[in-house]
């Protein structure tokens, strides 16, 4: 770790200002303007690092400048690389890596239309997260009141780009669904039936929540965070709750890490077991889909007898979980975990018998794993398609560096294979569950609360069960939020999509589109 | 084949039948809060905890105005283990849909001690209005639309909490079609819109479009705490509310998100409404 440092500072004479460890395994490199092009660039050649968000904050008022911090990850390291670049008032601009890194595109428009920062030499520096009809404002400057009132929004309107040929169209869907999903915009253009192109439009459902996290006391923020996606409450409440903690030094006791290992997992299992039996849906096979939703109601029935909420809301707290366990309780997941699997095993039987609906899984939607890795695709898409990257196992949190568990990969990148890196992955989840209830520790399921420090910046992660989750926080005075960055998995995926439906006929998209399952309200906020 | 059919005639049939019979709750299942508004000694600690802001005080000259929205609750249960004197309770009822706004909103008076505390209970508004039980709405269903109700479901904003008990609705245990209702994959076959909140910026116009081409006689359901009221979102540069900040709302379901039997119990609630609307748009 010391020499890669030092090599840095060697190379970078200039760029370097200093390098700092303030929590442990996430490393801090402040630089002194905001050119990285050339830093970047040797950590992608040399480390084969990979990029796992960027964001900024405004810190004007009290230090005279933006930051724009982009975090990396190297195989094989533990620790989290965060580059923390100043970008002066006067010049609000910062090169654009997106040509480089297809990962961020979206982020860095976002940072554009939020915070009025220009990325400068972006490929499409088009408006993104707030829509073309909005006016000109940058609701994440700390200048812009979170309860501005606009005026009845009428701008531009959104320009596709367009495609010519003889018998090619365009095919308009959403942002209202024919199905029971989120809304966002697809424009396909077809050739007859395959799909040549497909244009996404998003961020319809965006809610000016990291605004909202800014001023907000820390345990009511915690109930916000769970409100991010809403299939991943737990999820994202405990990466949400990790930063804090690591920011604050909050020691979270053993039991409540080993309790929030079986939800995390329990959240897992109920997500995979329904989109395993939706993807069984779009192609038709209809009684999967029943047998899977009775699965699930089996799982969420257990989510219920040990958090109150069917979808593990209200349980995760900064410092452990609201609630403790009782005997009965512990000994319910054991039980319900062998109906459950016996169920699966039946479900996962009965569609692996149909010749039918495999002729329409496999080969569809294929993501190559060298696209995979150069869109920077995480999560179950990203395991389907050859990217061997877990954040359980690669940055162990809670109790997963005591557990054993596999982490399923997979070339093919179709359809079938994201199916089945699901599969796999609950049936780990069973086995991790097992082990985390035999190990079980006694003790208490929360930290003594104490005031948090201001000032502290830190990042959580969490491996939920779509993919990636990231964290950052910087704390504010009286126990409030400063900032609070959130990337969700889906942010990364949404451009495999793109890739995977090509050449596919439009008949498929549903059930790709499902196989990916992306969230909507986790891209947009 | 076989194996699936064999399956099938083992599991039998999987259906909870709610409303006749209560579902089978865990005991740790949170349902709405109760307030005894009498033992009350000071609504301070539930309101700084309330993370949706359901809770709201506002104090005058030794005087608290108190006002309880379940239509913004997201049942954390945070009042009730903030309220060391146990007038906050948490109890298992999730039937809470309402057809006016108004009867999800509670209201006390208080005059206060010098340090802030309850002195004396001035006056009470105990909102809901005694609401039709879920088992006698089915009963009606009976006689509309031949049976049959065709619901469009909008997600103007939500974060898909609500969307996946409303795909719930759809499975073996809960099982909407037995009533004859079903989802349908435009507004121009439905009856009813389904719609979860909190409406975006970004969807007003959406809504207000799907809204349009959904024909009279129509009924509009607004879905859980950011349906109703903006939720834990509220009402900020990027979020215009709750659904009946952009059209006319019929009836409420609070919850956070709704479990599947508070929806059946709005979903057959609004019913009575489709029925009174086709007394008023007699069938061309």
């Amino acid at each position: 770790m010391t020499t890669f440092f030092n090599e840095l500072h060697d190379r970078f004479p200039e760029l370097v200002r200093s390098v700092e460890e303030p929590v442990s395994n996430q490393v801090v490199i402040l630089l002194n303007g905001p050119d990285v092009t050339a830093m970047v660039k040797h950590f992608l050649a040399e480390f084969q690092a990979r990029i796992v968000t960027v964001f900024a904050e405004d810190r004007v008022n009290l230090e005279g400048v933006f930051y724009v911090y982009y975090v990396f990850d190297r195989p094989g390291d533990k620790s989290w690389v965060i580059l923390k670049t100043p970008i002066p008032e006067n010049v609000p601009s910062f090169p654009s890596l997106a040509a480089e890194l297809p990962a961020i595109n979206w982020q860095e428009r976002e940072i554009q239309d939020w915070f009025g920062l220009e990325a400068a030499g972006h490929p499409n520096p088009r408006r993104v997260a707030l829509h073309d009809n909005w006016p000109d404002v940058h609701p994440l400057r700390k200048s812009f009141p979170l309860d501005s009132v606009l005026p009845p929004l009428e701008g531009e309107r959104h320009v596709y780009r367009p495609t010519y040929g003889e018998g090619v169209f365009q095919i308009p869907v959403g942002p209202v669904h024919a199905g029971v999903i989120e809304p966002g915009h697809f424009n396909f253009a077809v050739a007859g039936e395959p799909i040549l192109y497909l244009q996404l439009r998003m961020f319809y459902t965006h809610k000016g929540t990291e605004k909202l996290f800014e001023n907000l006391p820390i345990h009511r923020a915690v109930f916000l965070a769970e409100s991010i996606s809403g299939d991943s409450a737990f999820s994202h409440g405990t990466a949400f709750c990790q930063a804090v903690e690591r920011a604050a030094e909050i020691e979270v006791p053993k039991r409540a890490q080993f309790m929030r290992t079986i939800l995390l997992e329990l959240e897992r299992i109920a997500n995979h077991v329904a989109d395993v039996g939706a993807i069984a849906t779009d192609v038709g096979f209809a009684i999967a889909n029943a047998h899977a939703g009775r699965v699930r109601e089996l799982v969420v029935g257990l989510n219920e007898a040990l958090t109150g909420s069917r979808v593990l809301r209200g349980m995760v707290a900064v410092g452990g979980v609201r609630r403790d366990w009782q005997r009965d309780q512990v000994e319910a997941i054991g039980k319900t975990l062998n109906v459950v699997e016996r169920e699966f095993r039946d479900l996962v039987a009965i569609i692996q018998s149909s010749d039918s609906t495999r002729d329409r899984l496999e080969h569809t939607g294929i993501l190559r794993p060298d696209k995979a890795l150069t869109l920077g695709i995480v999560g179950v898409a990203g395991r389907a398609s050859g990217i061997d990257r877990d954040i359980r196992r690669d940055h162990p949190y809670e109790a997963y560096s005591q557990l054993p568990f596999k982490v399923p990969v997979y070339q093919a990148g179709d359809v079938r294979h994201r199916m089945q890196v699901r599969i796999d992955e609950v049936g780990e989840s069973f086995q991790l569950i097992r082990a985390a209830l035999a190990r079980l520790p006694e003790g208490s399921h929360h930290a003594p609360t104490q005031p948090m420090p201001p000032g502290r910046c830190a990042m959580g992660a969490v491996e939920g069960w779509r993919g990636e989750i990231v964290h950052w926080v910087r704390t504010g005075e009286g126990n409030r939020i400063e900032r609070c960055k959130v990337k969700d998995p889906s942010i990364n995926n949404w451009p495999a999509i793109v890739e995977a439906v090509e050449g596919n006929i439009i008949a498929d998209f549903p059930v790709i589109n499902k196989s990916f399952n992306l969230s909507y309200s986790g891209t947009d906020r | 084949m076989f194996n699936i059919l064999q399956k099938s005639f083992s599991i039998g049939s999987a259906t909870a039948d709610y409303p006749n019979i209560p579902p089978r709750l865990a005991e740790q299942f949170r349902g709405c809060p109760e307030f005894d508004f009498d033992a009350w000694s000071d609504a301070r600690p539930a309101a700084e905890v309330c993370p949706t802001g359901a809770i709201a005080l506002h104090d005058g000259d030794s005087l608290r105005d108190v006002t309880v929205d379940y239509g913004r609750c997201i049942f954390c249960g945070e009042c009730a283990e903030a309220s060391a004197d146990g007038a906050v309770r948490i109890t298992r009822n999730f039937e809470l849909a309402v057809t006016d706004r108004r009867d999800l909103v509670l209201t006390a008076e208080y005059t206060l001690h010098p340090d802030g505390s309850h002195a004396e209970l001035q006056s009470t508004n105990s909102g809901p209005s005694a609401e039709i039980p879920a088992r006698r709405i089915a009963a009606a269903i009976h006689h509309l639309l031949g049976r049959s109700l065709s619901i469009r479901q909008v997600d103007a904003g939500s974060c898909n909490g609500c969307e996946q008990e409303i795909v719930a609705l759809n499975n073996p245990v809960h099982d909407i079609e037995r009533f004859g209702i079903h989802f349908v994959a435009s507004p121009r076959h439905a009856d009813m819109l389904l719609v979860t909140g909190p409406v975006t910026r970004n969807m007003e116009l959406a809504l207000r479009k799907t809204w349009a081409a959904t024909p009279e006689p129509k009924v509009v359901v607004a879905v859980g705490a950011c349906g109703i009221g903006g939720g834990i979102f509220g009402t900020n540069y990027a979020t215009m509310g709750g659904v009946d900040a952009v059209i006319p709302v019929d009836v409420y379901i609070p919850g956070c998100p709704p479990r599947p039997e508070a929806l059946l119990h709005g979903i057959l609630l609004a019913l009575g409404q489709v029925r009174q609307s086709m007394g008023s748009h007699p069938r061309r």
